[in-house]
């Protein structure tokens, strides 16, 4: 079996990096271009970029911005945000990109899925799912900044976008994203015990060790990773840490 | 000059890019004429087996492709899906396959319940025998693996590297001028860059 991943997810706003807590106050945090040309020297496994205005913007994805970000990695990229069409995925994977995030248009269109999974392979294909505790604390899963409830639940929702064609899950939790606090464990177990694909566990990482916990306890596949390794250093440059491989070989022995 | 077969699938531009970082030139393209200029030749991949083949043939690449490398022997590199499209057939879809390597692709089997498909991740492999592809080092190199297909050579002979996710699955499979990497070295970071340079390098 393969290492589990520990994936840098960046939160991208125009060109600028920035971080969020629970899906709010997007905070600038440095230039994106540069933080994915450090994690890439640092030989990140694998990274994330999700535009989290994408979808507002009338001229939709930064193109631009993302032909020059691909050309920077040498490990495989994910993008999400304001990607509705097989059309936008096509120009995405050209431009170096290995794999699309969908998420609100999986609610409006779940075909989609279907439909790119034949061109793309499931392979290519992640289901970005955000998920958020109810007053009565069963989870439920949100769109839209994390404002509008989908009435359904998480593992539900994750299973059925398995069958529909995902190749893996992208599962965030709205209330422990940029905190600190650790993973929502039983989230994560929640939906790794009931699908057959990678599930990334993302939101909450205050340590590694609490990315071993995810992996070994709530079985997630990979370890999403947000504010750990992304600091605002002085004159707004970004500061970027990531584990060298002996430390993470010790952390998954 | 390296040519890198755009059939309109594939991250292209990685592949490019890396062979630039490498300081070797290769050149996207899909002509007639690039095919001719081309002293090797690279088949990437990211897609589905049936896609993969139908933009092939619509463009007439198919042809071009058993031109240069079963009758000039140039050498040729498929990358993941590029692999899987040498082989004769898939049990991912209906086409037929190249058939440039003898034997088939099959789905992953979910040997144990904790297994996950498709396998995604970085992973050691392990070389069936000394080959040029691969450094002679004492530590496995890793790379990294996106699939939920793997190869089957007819031929165990073919079998370049394996690697462990359930069964032990081909990683690298060839025959003389013709290699195949199911995983991506263009997303290997310097594992990647070592297997580039090493298929620029080999005359």
């Amino acid at each position: 079996m393969s290492r589990p991943r520990i994936i840098p997810v960046l939160l991208l706003r125009g060109t600028g990096l920035v971080k969020t807590e629970r899906f709010r106050n997007p905070r600038y945090v440095g230039d994106v271009i540069n933080a994915v040309r450090i994690f890439n020297d640092k030989q990140a496994d694998e990274l994330i970029v999700l535009d989290i205005d994408a979808h507002r913007r009338p001229d939709g994805i930064a193109w631009r911005t993302l032909a020059e970000l691909a050309s920077e990695c040498f490990m495989p990229v994910c993008y999400g945000g304001g990607v509705r069409t097989l059309e936008d995925m096509r120009r995405v994977f050209a431009l170096g990109f290995e794999k699309v995030a969908l998420n609100t248009v999986l609610h409006e269109c779940p075909e989609l899925l279907s439909d790119a999974a034949n061109e793309f392979g499931c392979q290519a294909l992640v289901a970005s799912i955000d998920a958020k505790r109810s007053w009565l604390g069963t989870q439920h899963v949100v769109t839209r900044g994390a404002r509008q409830s989908r009435g359904i639940g998480p593992a539900a929702f994750a299973v059925e976008l398995e069958r529909r064609g995902a190749g893996e899950i992208l599962l965030t939790s709205v209330e422990r994203d940029g905190t600190g606090l650790g993973y929502d464990l039983d989230l994560v177990a929640a939906v790794t015990g009931r699908v057959g694909v990678p599930v990334i566990a993302c939101g909450g990482a205050g340590s590694l060790a609490d990315v071993a916990r995810v992996v070994r306890e709530a079985r997630a596949a990979a370890a999403g990773v947000g504010r750990l390794f992304v600091f605002q250093g002085r004159n707004r440059a970004v500061l970027i840490t990531y584990p060298d491989a002996g430390t993470i070989d010790a952390l998954f022995p | 000059m390296i040519l890198v077969v755009d059939y309109g699938m594939g991250n292209l531009a990685s592949v490019v890019n890396m062979f630039a970082r490498i300081n070797h030139k290769a050149e996207l393209g899909r002509t007639a004429d690039m095919f001719a200029r081309a002293d090797k030749l690279v088949l990437p991949g990211v897609g589905s087996f049936d896609a993969g083949m139908k933009n092939l043939r619509e463009r007439g690449l198919d042809a071009l492709l058993e031109r240069e490398v079963l009758v000039h022997r140039k050498p040729l590199l498929g990358i993941c899906l590029g692999l899987q499209m040498l082989m004769e057939w898939s049990e991912e879809g209906r086409a037929k396959g190249l058939g440039f390597l003898r034997g088939d692709v099959r789905a992953i089997r979910r040997v144990t319940p904790e297994l996950r498909v498709p396998h995604m991740g970085w992973s050691p492999v392990t070389v069936a025998k000394p080959h040029w592809l691969f450094p002679a080092e004492q530590s496995p190199p890793r790379y990294y693996f996106v699939h939920s297909y793997h190869v089957q050579c007819a031929d165990p002979a073919d079998v370049l590297a394996t690697v462990q996710h359930g069964d032990a699955l081909c990683a690298a499979a060839g025959h003389e001028n013709i290699v195949g990497v199911q995983f991506h070295p263009e997303k290997s970071h310097r594992y990647g860059m070592d297997l580039l340079a090493r298929f620029a390098r080999q005359a």
